[in-house]
């Protein structure tokens, strides 16, 4: 059967946190961009929402089981709060997902509980690294077995909370597969260098780490000695891109209608003119077209059904093209204002145009 | 709980499907393109006998009614996701022969939609017999397209003979000539009853073939979808029985806008399923140009970073994402249709997505195969012809725009015209 609807559980854990983005992230939202950092209060009482806790089975701590697509209807909804906030509430699950998903036992026991405590811990990933051709299935950072352990050479960039990181997954090749490496914090030869200024999501801290003959013993390959296969964890982080980019093209398509509501010139709000209304109707398509091919995908993903990657992969071309259009669009609409930082669109755009970057920096 | 699983049903009536677009459709496709007014028979034919094989009259899925004494089970409805799956499937073994297809069309859904439960009885059973017979809906005029309250064909009731007299000059009547010339079908002729009073003056009428004073004067010659006639239709005096006005009798002197409303009330239902036949063009597209590519030794490589394709994956890659999500406008519209959620919006999100991006697959799918691309050796060119249509018929990429435009503003249209 077809169903477009979601479960009670799901439109009540969206409601809640529609009200959290409503009243707490998107109210913090120019300020943390401004200042570059986001109150700890606010990190945590997202957290408190509980999206993370109930994907992890009560034996692990946590309440419930993992859904790809109640994964993406909270990630959208965070993102329509504000994109760093979402990224940095959602941070542990860089880590914590990839042990549920591909984790051994000793792995998903030893690692899971202390993250699913009631405070927000910066557990993170890295996986993206400073290079133009950046390809998560061809990475530069390589791990070599040598004896009993491995070693862990390679430059990484963009690691969110890397500085003060409770646990980190690092990313390399090993052989011509990509694993993923636990590396716990204070091991030799990982150094972290200066916070990263970027395009967008000021808010969210980021840094470059450096790993030079990392030692980690065999059992800290994630999946344990035997390893993992990297599809779910990367179509896993396609998916919350791409609802990262639905939810922040939704905050956009809503303030542009408020605004051309609002807005009058030659006698008429601007909203009644066709060359504006329409670029609402296009806007208004777009996200629906591409929150939808994301659904599916995530259904898929759910159901394992083959293909899924694929899907996976193509909803986030989709929501790459469609993100930078509806953002872009927003700007236009509110004219000379939408340039000026008083009005959040230009920050939407800004951040918008990480979407085709930041594959690695959110998992659901 | 959110689902993507096709149901059964519609998974073994596509298969069929598929079956008779290969067969029956591609074989013929570039003949009827070529020799335009001439009638795939054949087609028609076997369309017909399958259709009353399963005991329906059309493409639509009839509801079992339950015999005596049965239990009735509640079953979700399907109707429209089966129809939707369908005209996919036809759309991509041909779009102007699927066109072509018997069992009322455009002018039974009007009756559907508008008629009575006696009109809908008395119209309708004549799909289900022996020969194939067509229905279509004559709306617009040669000053009246989007704007269809500007239309200017009359109905006037003959209180002597209790008779609608009906004058004016329809075009693009689809199907036109096959209803009226070709079988014993019926148009659905929109008329206004007072043309002072706009919208609110216009209802629909059945008018039947062999009406003395209706004429069909011309079949258009069109850019694609050449299989199916496009007719100009002339009504001269023609009379109509007074109950073949759709609808009850109450709103014959109402000054009401239902008649209008019946009208956009068939389109609300028909413009996702037109957005099928459009995306069954382009996969036929898509699939044909895949394929050609990876005859030429191109591979097209799933999961590189933008920056890392070649042009030619980047084309293919985003017309996927695009066709797929079309597609998905289509279902949710239907899948709302078919719940009896109101769906006007998503209604005109899937049709103006659809006539875009299958303008935009067709138009990229010649233009990457190059002179291959532009040749009549190979259905690519047609298929950039016929796509087109779908952005233009059942209200045009503009209208829905404004439609999509007014539910998210919240405007009326005297607020956004």
């Amino acid at each position: 059967m077809y169903s477009f609807e979601p479960t009670e559980e799901q439109k009540m854990l969206v409601e809640s946190i529609n009200r959290f983005s409503l009243n707490d992230l998107r109210p913090k939202s120019h300020d943390a961009d401004e200042e570059n950092k986001l109150p700890p209060k606010l990190i945590n009482k997202g957290w408190e929402l509980g999206y993370l806790q109930a994907s992890v089975p009560e034996e692990y701590g946590g309440f419930g089981e993992r859904s790809a697509i109640t994964g993406i209807l909270a990630a959208e909804e965070l993102a329509w709060g504000d994109l760093a906030g979402a990224m940095a509430i959602l941070t542990p699950g860089l880590f914590a997902t990839p042990v549920l998903l591909a984790g051994s036992e000793e792995q998903k026991q030893a690692f899971l509980p202390p993250i699913v405590e009631d405070v927000w811990q910066p557990y993170t990933a890295a996986l993206i690294e400073p290079s133009f051709d950046f390809d998560p299935n061809d990475l530069r950072t390589t791990a070599v077995q040598d004896g009993d352990a491995y070693l862990l050479n390679g430059k990484k960039t963009y690691v969110p909370y890397a500085a003060e990181a409770a646990g980190m997954i690092v990313y390399a090749r090993l052989g011509d597969q990509t694993q993923g490496f636990i590396v716990p914090p204070g091991v030799d030869g990982v150094e972290v260098g200066q916070r990263q200024k970027l395009l967008g999501i000021h808010a969210l801290p980021l840094y470059p780490a450096t790993f030079k003959d990392v030692r980690l013993p065999l059992e800290n390959r994630l999946g344990g000695v035997n390893g993992h296969d990297f599809a779910p964890i990367l179509d896993a982080s396609r998916l919350a891109l791409a609802s990262l980019a639905v939810g922040l093209a939704r905050a956009a398509l809503e303030y542009s209608v408020d605004y051309s509501k609002d807005r009058e010139a030659f006698g008429v709000k601007v909203a009644q003119k066709q060359a504006i209304a329409f670029m609402i109707a296009e806007m208004a398509t777009e996200i629906e077209a591409v929150r939808l091919l994301n659904w599916e995908a995530a259904w898929m993903i759910d159901n394992s059904k083959p293909d899924a990657s694929k899907e996976a992969y193509l909803a986030l071309t989709g929501a790459t093209d469609m993100v930078m259009m509806v953002t872009d669009r927003a700007v236009q609409i509110l004219g000379g204002h939408g340039y000026i930082r008083e009005h959040p669109v230009e920050l939407w755009m800004r951040n918008a145009r990480g979407i085709a970057t930041l594959n690695g920096l959110a998992i659901v | 709980m959110i689902e993507f699983e096709t149901p059964k049903p519609i998974v073994m009536n596509n298969n069929a499907l598929e079956t008779v677009a290969i067969n029956m459709m591609r074989p013929v496709s570039r003949y009827f393109d070529e020799h335009e007014h001439e009638i795939p028979w054949d087609y028609i034919n076997f369309m017909h006998m399958a259709m009353r094989a399963t005991g329906a009259g059309s493409l639509a899925p009839t509801e079992k009614k339950p015999k005596e004494g049965e239990e009735v089970k509640e079953r979700p409805r399907i109707g429209y996701q089966t129809l939707a799956h369908m005209l996919e499937m036809l759309a991509w073994g041909d779009c102007g022969m699927y066109l072509v297809t018997p069992g009322g069309g455009l002018g039974a859904a009007a009756v559907e939609a508008a008629g009575t439960p006696e009109q809908k009885e008395h119209f309708l059973k004549r799909f289900r017999g022996d020969k194939p017979v067509f229905g279509a809906m004559a709306m617009t005029e040669s000053q009246a397209g989007s704007d269809t309250s500007a239309i200017r064909t009359t109905a006037v009731l003959d209180t002597a003979t209790n008779e609608w007299v009906l004058n004016g000059e329809k075009i693009f009547v689809t199907a036109g000539h096959k209803s009226l010339c070709e079988s014993n079908g019926f148009i659905v002729v929109w008329a206004t009853i007072d043309p002072s009073a706009g919208r609110a003056g216009m209802r629909s009428f059945v008018v039947e073939a062999g009406t003395p004073g209706v004429q069909v004067a011309k079949l258009e010659h069109k850019m694609g979808i050449r299989a199916s006639d496009t007719a100009s239709i002339v009504l001269q005096d023609a009379c109509v029985p007074f109950d073949h006005m759709l609808g009850s009798v109450e709103i014959v002197r109402e000054a009401t806008t239902k008649g209008f409303k019946g009208a956009m009330a068939t389109f609300d239902a028909t413009r996702p399923l037109v957005a099928a036949t459009g995306i069954g063009v382009a996969r036929a597209a898509l699939e044909l140009l895949k394929q050609m590519l990876a005859e030429q030794g191109v591979e097209i490589r799933y999961g590189l970073p933008r920056q890392k394709m070649t042009a030619i994956e980047r084309e293919v890659i985003d017309m996927e994402a695009m066709l797929r999500s079309s597609w998905l406008l289509v279902l949710k519209s239907v899948w709302m249709a078919d719940n009896r959620i109101p769906n006007s919006k998503e209604a005109s999100m899937a049709k103006l997505r659809a006539g875009d991006v299958v303008t935009k697959i067709t138009q990229r799918a010649v233009e990457l195969m190059g002179p291959l691309g532009y040749s009549r050796e190979y259905l690519l060119e047609k298929w950039f012809r016929d796509a087109k249509i779908t952005d233009i018929y059942e209200g045009t990429g503009q209208i829905n725009r404004l439609i999509v435009a007014r539910h998210v503003l919240g405007y009326t249209g005297r607020d956004l015209r």
